[in-house]
């Protein structure tokens, strides 16, 4: 399978710069793939902070740290669990039915219906998707991130006589531009490696309906799984790259 | 049999396919004169679907050599064989329209995307087909609120709208029940002889050979064991023949008897 998801992405290299470019296909896609995703992403990104927040109070009560709880909060979400949660949500969601989806289409012929009209394929539903994903799931993860840290901001008002000004300040002064910028750019990478596996695991399928089931469910659980282990790679990367930050 | 239609349109020489130790095509070879239909007869699994895949390479053959209108199918590089694909139709066994678009959007798709066509030209295509299949009401449908025989006619309706030279049926009427089988194989003949296409049809099914061949070839064991009309090889003698054809009156209910 690594070969074959090697030698995919090779040729998604090789296509993604030659004409015709399927500019409205990618939007159809990232606005389609948003939307289905939106809903799920925010309420779990909401429970996340809330659940993050009321965690970290009694321990940082415990060490009279009370008063780094929303920056504490902040750098948790934006560095770490915005992005991964985010994308481990995305890949649930889109991974497994961008492999249904072309699974579908394989077993029933539709893309070698393309290729017979003279359609590239590939570049028509792989090129597209990929790109798409890998483009919509920062924005998500934005929204996430700002979904989050209203849920903790409700935890901690809880706990603590807290102003949302104060609180969104605290979380501004604790989280630095070294925490945001390589949290949001490593979901490029997982947004990419969810369109990969999603349309690898979908164009490649066979067996028929069977092929359909395992080809989705297949997409769900490697894409999640190569979404911690390179998670785990960016990190050691992030802090070889900034390693002054916090 | 009538060979004398014209210059040879698809010539076949050789062609072997294997999947693993299984060899599905060993050594076929034939050729096809322009407008002439041919029936590729044989049980299922013969390897008639990879025949027809392998012509056009959605499948690669091991060996062997295939030319449409001249031109070695299996040299072309991507670019000249989507140039020919242009000009060959084929209808997939279970239609395979792109379910998340419409039936005027399936009609659309290879027209938009390999002619420079202005919309009041795709519109008079479409409009053309969809009455060709009498399918003019399913224009805003989707594929999911069709039928079966509607789909195959949708699909038919999707290969000829380019107004190919070639048209390539892979078991046009697997599925259907006898009366629709019987409507499709008139269509699919109708519109042979409107739109003077030559046409190669993979079928298991006897009344639909017997409405649209004029010559027949059978596969058995990736070889093809018998060429002739239609007519001439349902009479023969032949215990290969005379088993086989048993065999395909009794899938096609009787209704040959």
């Amino acid at each position: 399978m690594i070969g074959g998801l090697s030698n995919f992405s090779v040729r998604f290299v090789k296509e993604v710069f030659l004409p015709p470019y399927e500019i409205e296909q990618v939007r159809k896609h990232m606005i389609e793939l948003g939307m289905k995703t939106l809903p799920i992403v925010g309420v779990t990104g909401f429970i996340i902070g809330l659940v993050i927040a009321m965690q970290l109070s009694p321990v940082l009560k415990r060490f009279g740290a009370e008063a780094f709880l929303p920056g504490s909060v902040g750098i948790s979400i934006v560095r770490e669990l915005g992005p991964v949660i985010c994308a481990l949500i995305f890949a649930g969601r889109v991974s497994s039915g961008i492999g249904a989806e072309l699974g579908s289409m394989r077993v029933t012929e539709q893309i070698d219906a393309m290729e017979v009209s003279g359609v590239n394929p590939f570049r028509y539903l792989v090129v597209t998707r990929i790109f798409a994903t890998t483009f919509i799931l920062p924005i998500l993860t934005v929204y996430v991130i700002f979904i989050s840290l209203i849920g903790a901001y409700i935890a901690v008002v809880l706990v603590q006589n807290m102003t949302w000004a104060y609180y969104i300040d605290r979380v501004i002064f604790a989280v630095e531009f070294g925490d945001a910028i390589p949290g949001v750019s490593k979901t490029f990478v997982f947004g990419f490696i969810v369109g990969l596996v999603g349309t690898y695991k979908g164009y490649t399928a066979e067996n028929g309906t069977e092929g359909v089931g395992k080809a989705s469910t297949s997409a769900v659980v490697v894409s999640s799984l190569l979404i911690l282990i390179f998670d785990m790679v960016l990190v050691k990367l992030t802090l070889w790259i900034w390693p002054t930050v916090k | 049999m009538d060979l004398a239609h014209g210059e040879v349109m698809v010539e076949i020489k050789d062609l072997y396919k294997s999947f693993n130790s299984n060899t599905v095509l060993d050594g076929v070879s034939f050729t096809v004169t322009e407008a002439e239909n041919m029936i590729v007869f044989g049980r299922s699994g013969t390897g008639k679907s990879v025949l027809l895949k392998c012509m056009i390479r959605l499948m690669e053959p091991d060996a062997g050599s295939v030319f449409i209108q001249g031109k070695d199918v299996l040299k072309l590089d991507l670019k000249e064989l989507n140039e020919l694909r242009k000009d060959i139709g084929f209808l997939f066994q279970g239609a395979a329209l792109y379910d998340s678009m419409s039936v005027r959007e399936n009609l659309e798709f290879p027209l938009i995307r390999n002619f420079d066509l202005d919309k009041n030209e795709i519109d008079k295509r479409v409009h053309f087909v969809l009455e060709a299949v009498s399918l003019l009401e399913a224009i805003d449908k989707m594929p999911s609120e069709l039928s079966g025989g509607m789909k195959k006619r949708i699909g038919l309706a999707r290969s000829i709208i380019t107004k190919p030279k070639l048209m390539l049926y892979d078991e046009p009427t697997t599925g259907l029940d006898p009366i629709t089988s019987k409507e499709i194989s008139a269509l699919i003949t109708e519109l042979q002889h409107a739109l003077k296409m030559t046409s190669i049809v993979v079928t298991h099914d006897l009344l639909c050979a017997k409405i649209i061949a004029d010559r027949a070839i059978i596969l058995d064991g990736g070889k093809i064991v018998k060429e002739g009309s239609i007519n001439d090889l349902t009479t023969s003698n032949d215990p290969l023949l005379k088993n086989f054809f048993s065999d395909e009156i009794i899938e096609t209910n009787g209704s040959l008897k």
